[in-house]
């Protein structure tokens, strides 16, 4: 009775798989990549901005969990990872007194551990209700257990956090954790094995009911399936991975303070997932590498950093609802079915066009920081090689006249992409619907 | 005497000071097929929503194979083995069909809440999904995202999901709502066919689809069962005719 399937799965609509290139393949690139990766990018700071990268992909792919599979919003995830770092600390300070006997290694499932509990104790009452009721009490949760962290210096360390010492112990292997290449791999172990367990998760009765108390709770209920508890269970396992990405976190920064719980890294999270796509599994991944790319690197070059991020945020938000991995597969799409060609020419006259007003906006927003903050030195900024200063006007026209120019060449140019952008996918649907049938 | 599939005793409801249901009795055996016809308004969709759990009723009781499930939630009554579809279309829009149809056999094949066995190597559920799916008309829409189905073939998956779990008692409301003669013609040798053998509760409005399938019909006007008889003994019913049907003669199609 079995059709075969292969041609239509591309259109899958939400079904957590990535490409349909072979799941061995697939998984094997992924780990090849996890351990090629430290020997093309071998410095230092690579090294650190990867293993930051390693554990936000597990805390974006178990947020994910939440909001893109079970379509539950919550604000306060943070309060998993950070409760599962908190245990990690302490279970690594424990164990070097040789309190109890943890090898670092498994610390990340000491945090898990923290991270399941409280998302049993947490999502009893959050999972109680769905959509806005639920995302309002993990607002509620977060700051609550955020207010605890400062109130109880005892177990949360106060305003300094908690430190310890990862090395500890006698090497095994000559493996002592100490170097942050060797902190790199366990965290690319333990991403490896958390993913595959969250995609192997996606792919259980559980995890297809989730889907469904996602699309429509109310039908849920008249099959069988009790949504609260569906939600409830989600929300545990989501906690657990969570836990263990906070562990890893604990290690990799030796330290852990109230802003691991707080609201502003639930934030992140959901920022993360959803500028990575929430549709795909694979997105929060992708999301958790580019967010915190840009949170770094952008960091470095300017002080309005977190305002780019904002607008970046808006405009997926606005352009791109499906998110990065939803842009990467519908060209990918495109591409495979030999349409790219047609689309070209518009793509790159609207990117052109995008590209100058992106220059206007960014000039004008380094001028105007420059100008409140830093004009008491001086008026005269670099910023990207160009020198600029913000006591000359026609430096502001010029900023300005970008801005003008590459945003109505923007609403000039972008008519026509739109329009063979719908053409072409139109095309592409009704084929695959042909050969469906 | 034979326990009957479904009885309805003194069943009522009130929201606030509105009586929609007043003191219902109905009792249906297993197999029959009874279809629930009334004007707007007169507490179809309520009785039905009674039934199947959504409300709580004010009073009287619902019982399901002699046991009593007044008041018990949807997903408790649908284990016990009563299934309903839903007057505006109520699917997963985003899973394609096959994974809907999927859902809605899962808990009766027993794998509940399980996050430990993979989906796909179910045979069963896979199996079991398949032949409703061939069933319902929908095998060439496998992997179509349910909501981008035409409003017929959501209307047929619809059906699909309620009789996939294998339920003893089925209850329809409107299934043929706002369809072509032919989608609903279609529609009603497809209820047939899948609700065989089960017994069948229906909400109905088009004459044609109630005189073509039921055994009996429950005439409801004003929250009460006005009368409940055979086809030819609810057309011939005089009181029937003079709250419901007015002056429109039964066989003509369509209200």
């Amino acid at each position: 009775m079995s059709l075969p399937t292969n041609t239509s799965y591309k259109l899958h609509p939400m079904r957590y798989r990535p490409l349909n290139l072979g799941r061995w393949l697939v998984w094997s690139l992924f780990a090849l990549l996890l351990i090629l990766a430290p020997r093309v990018f071998h410095s230092g700071a690579s090294v650190s901005l990867m293993s930051l990268m390693g554990t936000t992909m597990i805390f974006a792919l178990s947020y994910n969990m939440l909001l893109g599979q079970s379509g539950m919003l919550s604000f306060g995830h943070a309060v998993y990872s950070g409760l599962g770092a908190f245990f990690a600390i302490h279970a690594i300070n424990l164990s070097s007194q040789g309190a109890i006997p943890v090898p670092l290694s498994l610390v990340p499932f000491i945090g898990g551990l923290a991270g399941l509990c409280f998302g049993a104790l947490f999502g009893y009452v959050t999972t109680k209700r769905s959509g806005t009721t639920f995302s309002m009490i993990s607002l509620g949760i977060v700051e609550l257990v955020f207010a605890c962290s400062l109130m109880f210096p005892g177990f949360f360390g106060g305003e300094g956090g908690v430190s310890g010492n990862r090395v500890f112990g006698q090497p095994l292997f000559g493996i002592s954790y100490g170097p942050q290449i060797q902190v790199y791999y366990l965290i690319a172990f333990w991403l490896f094995v958390s993913t595959a367990a969250m995609f192997a998760i996606a792919h259980t009765p559980l995890g297809r009911i989730a889907n469904a108390v996602r699309d429509n709770p109310e039908r849920v209920e008249f099959i069988g399936y009790d949504t609260q508890r569906v939600r409830y269970l989600m929300l545990i396992l989501s906690g657990f991975f969570a836990g263990i990405s906070g562990g890893l976190s604990a290690i990799n920064f030796e330290i852990v303070s109230a802003e691991n719980v707080s609201a502003v890294r639930s934030g992140a999270v959901l920022l993360f997932t959803f500028i990575g796509g929430i549709g795909f599994f694979f997105g929060p991944m992708l999301g958790a590498v580019v967010g915190i790319f840009l949170t770094v690197m952008l960091s470095e070059f300017t002080k309005a950093w977190q305002l780019y991020l904002g607008l970046f945020f808006i405009l997926m938000v606005m352009y791109a609802p499906g998110g990065l991995a939803s842009l990467i597969m519908m060209n990918l799409r495109i591409l495979m079915q030999g349409k790219m060609r047609r689309l070209l020419p518009a793509g790159l006259a609207m990117m052109a066009s995008a590209v100058i007003a992106a220059a206007g906006v960014i000039m004008l927003i380094e001028m105007l920081y420059h100008w409140s903050l830093d004009s008491a030195q001086s008026s005269r900024m670099h910023f990207a090689g160009v020198e600029l200063d913000t006591a000359i006007a026609t430096h502001w026209l010029l900023a300005t006249g970008l801005l003008i120019a590459g945003g109505l060449s923007f609403i000039v140019t972008r008519r026509p992409f739109v329009d063979i952008w719908g053409t072409v996918n139109a095309e592409i649907e009704h084929q695959l619907a042909r050969t469906a049938k | 005497m034979i326990t009957p599939s479904l009885e309805l005793r003194q069943l009522s409801k009130q929201f606030g000071h509105a009586h929609i249901i007043r003191g219902i009795d109905l009792s249906v055996s297993s197999g029959e097929r009874i279809a629930v016809i009334g004007p707007n308004g007169a507490g179809k969709s309520t009785l039905f929503n009674l039934i199947s759990g959504r409300f709580a009723p004010s009073s009287g009781q619902v019982l399901l194979n002699g046991q009593d499930i007044t008041g018990l939630a949807p997903y408790q009554i649908n284990r016990l083995g009563l299934s309903r579809s839903f007057q505006i279309t109520n699917i997963f829009h985003r899973l394609s069909v096959f994974e809907n149809l999927r859902c809605a056999v899962l808990w009766s094949l027993g794998y509940q809440y399980s996050f430990w066995q993979k989906l796909d190597e179910l045979r069963d559920a896979r199996e079991r999904a398949e032949e409703v799916m061939e069933a319902i008309g929908l095998g060439w829409r496998r992997d179509i995202a349910a909501g981008l189905l035409t409003y017929a073939e959501q209307r047929a998956l619809e059906i699909g999901i309620t009789v996939a779990g294998g339920a003893e008692v089925i209850l329809l409301d409107e299934p043929t709502a706002g369809m072509s003669r032919s989608e609903s013609d279609a529609a009603v040798e497809l209820i047939a066919r899948v609700t065989e053998g089960k017994t069948l509760l229906m909400v109905e409005h088009d004459m044609s689809v109630v005189f073509g399938l039921a055994d009996r019909i429950a005439v409801v006007v004003y929250g009460e069962v006005l009368a409940c008889d055979t086809p030819q003994a609810i057309r011939n019913n005089a009181r029937v005719q003079e709250a419901y049907l007015g002056s429109h003669a039964p066989q003509q199609e369509g209200v």
